[in-house]
């Protein structure tokens, strides 16, 4: 049981980075631009697509995963300064719509491009094993790798925006556009980049993820609703809010998933736990959202100035 | 306040008429006649053509209800939900969990689909409207989530496969076996909905919910409780929409959880938008548009959705007030 749940454990910790990844991404933008990206999901996709082909032409996964980076980021670059730019000055529904439609376009275009069956991405020896963190606990290599490489970029992002001349600005931006925007700075081009930064993250979730599950068309479209999960219990805007909102959600789904059954089992008629345990669980992350909302509409962390 | 000032906002405050403007009089009543009309006519005269086939329009007059629904919330109310697909998927299952156990009589189905939805949204509405803006719609889009893992993960009545309903409900004389009747029956319940928005939101309480739309400030400082306002609206739609899940879950015998995924939810908001929000037509312009573009552009290639999908973000950019803005205005810039 105690094996079971560390592993378990990890393996939680492993989803949380990953939203962690995305729901960053989500929350820089929203808190900066007041924009509303429901495509962020195909983001996602789009960086595990460039990695599984640049994959077999490089013929090693981390290389890929490098050049699949700036690749992403331009697409980022290219559609802000192409569509979301044009949309800032709408309202939320208008975001919510255009983004629909992208994610429409997105998973047409990489069906065009890459066909229908999901690809797999094949890693090197040295990822592909498993290691004993603890004693009697192994634990594969890989998720341990996207585990580390998520505290890192969430230890970089606070440096980025604690420590550096443009996480002043984006923290300025998120304060007060219009000010930032007086002094002489060029809004636009911090936009640009902000969106790219989101959508860099977004794909290295999407490259991180793909060795395990394939990269599949639509991959994106169901987590990112998981990630939206994720800051409206963190507080939408909120880097920390997104970071222990995404840990909390990886955890609780992963545990709730392997254990709720047993611990029904201990209360109520075994045939009904089995029933019972796997729908609940599959609702747990909404009924969390549900009680946070209940006692803290803007969330667990909200931002402190909007 | 005088009478003829209290007339006079009224006046104001009202929905242009039934049917709009005196084109959009003659274009609505057409379009509706249409609707009902030429899909009988082709039954009788034997045309095997599928857009005006009785299946094809039964389908899209059910989506048409759910329109109609979410624009009573959507276009009137302002609320921004992106999780109605949800009140389908129960409406649905309401029909098909009963049948499954034996349970046929269309008196259980239907008024469980609008009791169980309604529940729904009364439960989900309660906490979702504790917010607004932004955290609305992720919310609503969330809680649309949960009951599709939750139907995702009822293994008795087929999970991830869905469940077929082998019979559909039986109301006694009238038999819905029978396509034509089934038909007719959705259409009857389309004219009900928009005729129940229509007297929903020139009543008082309507009033007070489209002020909130508004200007939600102004309402509470009138005294208002504009929560318990704009909650009861979010339950009447969420009703409506679970019979029209009923109609959907009766009409395709089938049901899956893939009923209730959000994609299915933003279709159901472009129709809104697309037909025209706050107009009572609109969602109904919106969902035929919405339906027929679809199958004629999947009719032509397997990559529809690239095309289909740039249609949908220029009409949110380019079209003010869809459709029905363009028909009330008899087709003239503004």
């Amino acid at each position: 049981m105690s094996t079971l749940f560390l592993i378990q454990f990890l393996n939680g910790l492993q989803l949380g980075v990953l939203l962690f990844l995305l729901a960053a991404g989500l929350t820089l933008v929203f808190g900066i631009m007041d924009f509303v990206n429901l495509a962020h999901g195909s983001l996602y996709m789009v960086g595990a697509f460039f990695c599984a082909t640049l994959t077999f032409w490089t013929g090693s996964f981390v290389w890929a995963a490098l050049l699949a980076i700036p690749l992403t980021a331009l697409v980022g670059l290219v559609l802000e300064i192409g569509v979301i730019r044009h949309l800032y000055q709408r309202d939320h529904l208008d975001h919510v719509l255009a983004t629909f439609g992208f994610i429409l376009i997105a998973d047409t275009l990489v069906h065009l491009i890459w066909g229908p069956e999901g690809i797999a991405i094949p890693l090197p020896g040295y990822l592909r094993g498993q290691v004993e963190v603890l004693p009697g606990i192994i634990f594969p290599t890989f998720r341990l790798v996207i585990i580390g490489s998520g505290l890192l970029v969430a230890f970089g992002l606070y440096w980025l925006i604690g420590r550096t001349r443009l996480g002043m600005l984006i923290r300025a931006g998120a304060s007060n556009r219009t000010m930032v925007s007086a002094l002489g700075i060029d809004i636009k081009t911090l936009f640009t980049a902000v969106f790219a930064l989101g959508a860099v993250l977004a794909g290295l979730a999407g490259m991180l993820i793909a060795p395990i599950t394939e990269a599949t068309i639509g991959m994106g479209n169901d987590i990112i609703i998981t990630a939206f999960v994720v800051i409206i219990v963190g507080g939408i805007g909120s880097m920390k809010g997104a970071f222990i909102g995404a840990l909390l959600i990886g955890l609780i789904d992963t545990l709730g998933r392997s254990f709720l059954d047993d611990i029904l089992k201990l209360f109520i008629p075994i045939n009904a736990a089995e029933t019972a345990g796997p729908a609940i669980s599959s609702m747990l992350i909404y009924l969390i959202m549900a009680a946070v909302l209940a006692f803290r509409p803007q969330g667990l962390f909200p931002p402190k100035v909007r | 306040m005088s009478d003829t000032a209290s007339a006079q906002l009224n006046d104001h405050l009202r929905v242009p008429d039934f049917f709009g403007s005196s084109t959009g009089r003659v274009v609505t009543l057409v379009f509706m006649a249409v609707l009902l009309l030429v899909p009988v006519a082709a039954h009788f005269l034997g045309i095997r053509l599928q857009l005006v086939s009785l299946d094809f329009i039964t389908r899209i007059l059910c989506l048409a209800i759910a329109a109609v629904s979410l624009n009573l919330i959507l276009g009137f109310g302002g609320m921004i939900s992106f999780g109605h697909a949800a009140f389908i998927g129960i409406g649905a299952y309401c029909v098909g969990i009963p049948a499954y156990h034996g349970y046929g009589s269309a008196w259980l189905h239907f008024p469980l689909a609008v009791v169980a939805s309604a529940a729904f949204a009364l439960i989900t509405g309660a906490i979702s409207l504790r917010t607004r803006g932004v955290y609305f719609i992720m919310i609503t889009m969330a809680f649309a989530q949960m009951g599709y893992y939750f139907f995702l993960s009822l293994e008795e009545y087929g999970g991830d496969d869905g469940l077929t309903i082998y019979s559909r409900s039986v109301f006694g004389i009238i038999d819905i076996e029978d396509k034509m009747v089934l038909f007719l029956l959705t259409y009857a319940c389309l004219v009900a909905a928009i005729y129940s928005v229509y007297r929903i939101v020139n009543s008082r309480f309507g009033m007070v919910v489209r002020g909130c739309n508004s200007n939600e400030a102004r309402m509470k400082a009138l005294g208002y409780n504009t929560y318990a306002y704009k909650l009861t609206a979010y339950v009447i739609a969420g009703g409506m929409c679970g019979l029209a899940g009923a109609l959907l879950g009766n009409f395709t015998t089938f049901i899956s959880p893939d009923m209730m995924s959000w994609s299915r939810s933003g279709e159901l908001m472009f129709m809104v938008i697309l037909g025209g929000t706050g107009s009572l037509f609109g969602p109904v312009f919106g969902a035929v548009t919405f339906v027929f573009i679809e199958e004629l552009l999947s009719s032509f290639t397997t990559y529809w959705a690239l095309p289909f999908g740039i249609l949908l973000i220029l009409s949110v950019l380019f079209i003010k007030g869809g459709l029905n803005g363009l028909i009330q205005r008899g087709w003239k810039r503004d």
